[in-house]
């Protein structure tokens, strides 16, 4: 169990939206199960009610493969609400709906057109998108069990500690005035550069831009301190604040 | 206007039916006048720690649904004449608890008493966010380990956000009272600290109210602990709590410890 914890591949998990994690699978996808496995051994109950959205950009997969991994999640009770980056070649009937991120769904051989399109049927000017400017928002009491502050826009503070079972999902960095015992999760919408920091480390779980730490994976001697968490690659790294 | 106090916990066992009897008969020997109300609608037990099973006709339910009067509904107690118990139905089914019908019976019985004190069923479901909607203040019933406070915790978040204070926008009083303290674990370092709870909580503490066979002694008997022996120990913490709630300031000892906490905290401050 432990070997897969110093796996160099992290599952990558996004939070796109407080709506759904976005889980991209490599292959091989056995593999890549039994790290998700190991996942959700440690973090009881991630998955469970969460819509969740299979990100199978560029993997060379076909059809029955996708369809054969689709069921395997749906035997660890991981519902897929939607495919995203897959190729129309190899999604077909039965399958979740192909979701567009952000990028288009090409393919060359087939269709330019998604097979269905969620977020809006009116096909969208391509306008760039201007980008709002990085907001923030403070938080002056505890953030207790069972609450989540989620805050796609930009930066969360925090005067106070955030319990056991509770959630901070932020769009750019996490700051705790307390002690961080649940999970934050910083950077949710894709971006490296967001940071966390607390006062005092208790987490249950951490994550950066989609990479994710459990707390069996944080090293023992930054328990209890005062630490700020950051990204470089795909590897979380800490630091002692005094 | 009287004030109502939800006793809860998120978690089952902790103390809630014991601390809402013991509570209330404390409050009720100062000579105000306190209901107690069982909302544990299938799973009643407040009567029976009050010693009044024998002497239930109505309950909540029958008031509510309009079957009953609420005088009809309220027992006095045999040993003290400002205490009164609402009891829960143990035979109807918890969705006749409804939101308009509770917030009926709270109003009309805040009008009559001093205090109305509301034990809430464990859990995070309608019996216990009714048993809260009306409160102006809070007991957290908590015991000194680890799952009980994340419950409690849970608990408090709820208090300040799915309440009428809250909702109002106004700040819901919260009061957390450790209960089942067991001095000889604590001090094998078995349970919970009680600075570790205080930390994780961040509420004010009306008392520790220790593990004794006193408790069990006193449910047996069909008493509150408060009137079965006053001058046992878990009876001595129950009457400071109450005493705190009434809004004295007095200083809390941790049981087995001679120093009050917060001479504690000095000692090693100064040390
Ligand atoms: N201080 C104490 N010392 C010893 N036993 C106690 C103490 N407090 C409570 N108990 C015992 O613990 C058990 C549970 O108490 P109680 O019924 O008050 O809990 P509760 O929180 O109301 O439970 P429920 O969630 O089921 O309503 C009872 O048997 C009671 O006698
Ligand atoms: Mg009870």
């Amino acid at each position: 169990m432990t070997k897969m914890l110093t796996d160099a591949r992290a599952i990558r998990i996004k939070g796109r939206s407080f709506l759904a994690v976005v889980l991209a699978p490599d292959l091989p996808f056995d593999d890549w199960l039994v790290r998700l496995d190991d996942l959700a051994a440690r973090s009881a109950g991630f998955f469970l009610g969460r819509p969740v959205v299979l990100d199978v950009t560029d993997l060379p997969i076909d059809r029955a493969q996708l369809k054969e991994l689709i069921a395997e999640l749906a035997g660890r009770s991981v519902n897929i609400m939607g495919i995203e980056g897959g190729r129309p070649s190899i999604l077909g009937p039965g399958m979740p709906p192909a979701l567009k991120g952000g990028r288009p769904v090409s393919d060359e051989a087939v269709a330019k057109e998604p097979i269905i399109e969620l977020h809006n049927s009116e096909p969208k000017p391509s306008v760039p998108e201007m980008r709002p400017t990085l907001q923030s928002i403070v938080i002056r009491d505890p953030v207790r069990s069972g609450q989540s502050v989620i805050f796609p826009e930009g930066d969360v503070t925090i005067i106070g500690s955030v319990a056991s079972g509770a959630e901070i999902i932020a769009g750019g960095s996490i700051h705790i005035y307390g002690t961080l015992r649940g999970r934050a999760m910083a950077g949710s919408l894709g971006n490296a550069s967001a940071r966390i920091f607390c006062r005092k480390l208790e987490a249950e779980l951490l994550a950066i831009d989609g990479i994710y730490k459990m707390a069996d994976d944080m090293a023992p001697g930054l328990r209890g301190h005062s630490v700020q968490l950051w990204l470089e690659g795909d590897s979380i790294m800490a630091e002692k604040l005094i | 206007m009287g004030k109502v106090i939800v006793v809860t916990s998120g978690k089952g066992g902790v103390g809630k039916t014991t601390s809402t009897a013991a509570l209330g008969a404390a409050l009720a020997q100062r000579n105000e006048r306190v209901v107690v109300v069982d909302f544990d609608v299938g799973l009643r037990n407040l009567d029976l720690v009050m010693g009044a099973e024998r002497r239930v006709v109505y309950d909540l339910i029958n008031v509510i649904q309009g079957e009953a009067k609420l005088s009809q509904a309220l027992i006095r107690d045999k040993r003290l004449e400002t205490l009164f118990l609402l009891p829960a139905s143990q035979t109807r089914d918890k969705d006749n608890l409804t939101p308009e019908g509770v917030e009926r019976v709270i109003t009309e019985l805040k009008r009559v008493f001093d205090w109305v004190i509301c034990d809430s069923p464990a859990g995070i479901e309608s019996g216990a966010t009714l048993a809260m909607r009306h409160a102006d203040m809070a007991v957290v019933v908590t015991n000194p380990e680890v799952s009980s406070v994340r419950d409690s915790d849970r608990i408090i978040g709820l208090l300040d956000s799915k309440t009428m204070k809250a909702e109002r926008g106004e700040r819901m009083e919260k009061h957390l009272l450790l209960t089942r303290y067991d001095a000889n674990r604590a001090e094998r370092g078995d349970m919970l600290k009680v600075e570790d709870v205080l930390e994780i909580l961040s509420i004010p503490l009306i008392g520790i109210i220790p593990e004794s066979m006193d408790v069990l002694r006193a449910s047996n008997i069909g008493a509150p602990v408060t009137l079965a022996d006053a001058r046992s120990a878990p009876a001595m913490a129950y009457f400071d709590a109450a005493r705190r709630l009434a809004g004295e300031v007095l200083p809390i000892t941790i049981p087995g410890e001679k120093r009050g906490i917060f001479g504690k905290i000095f000692a090693r401050r100064a040390a």
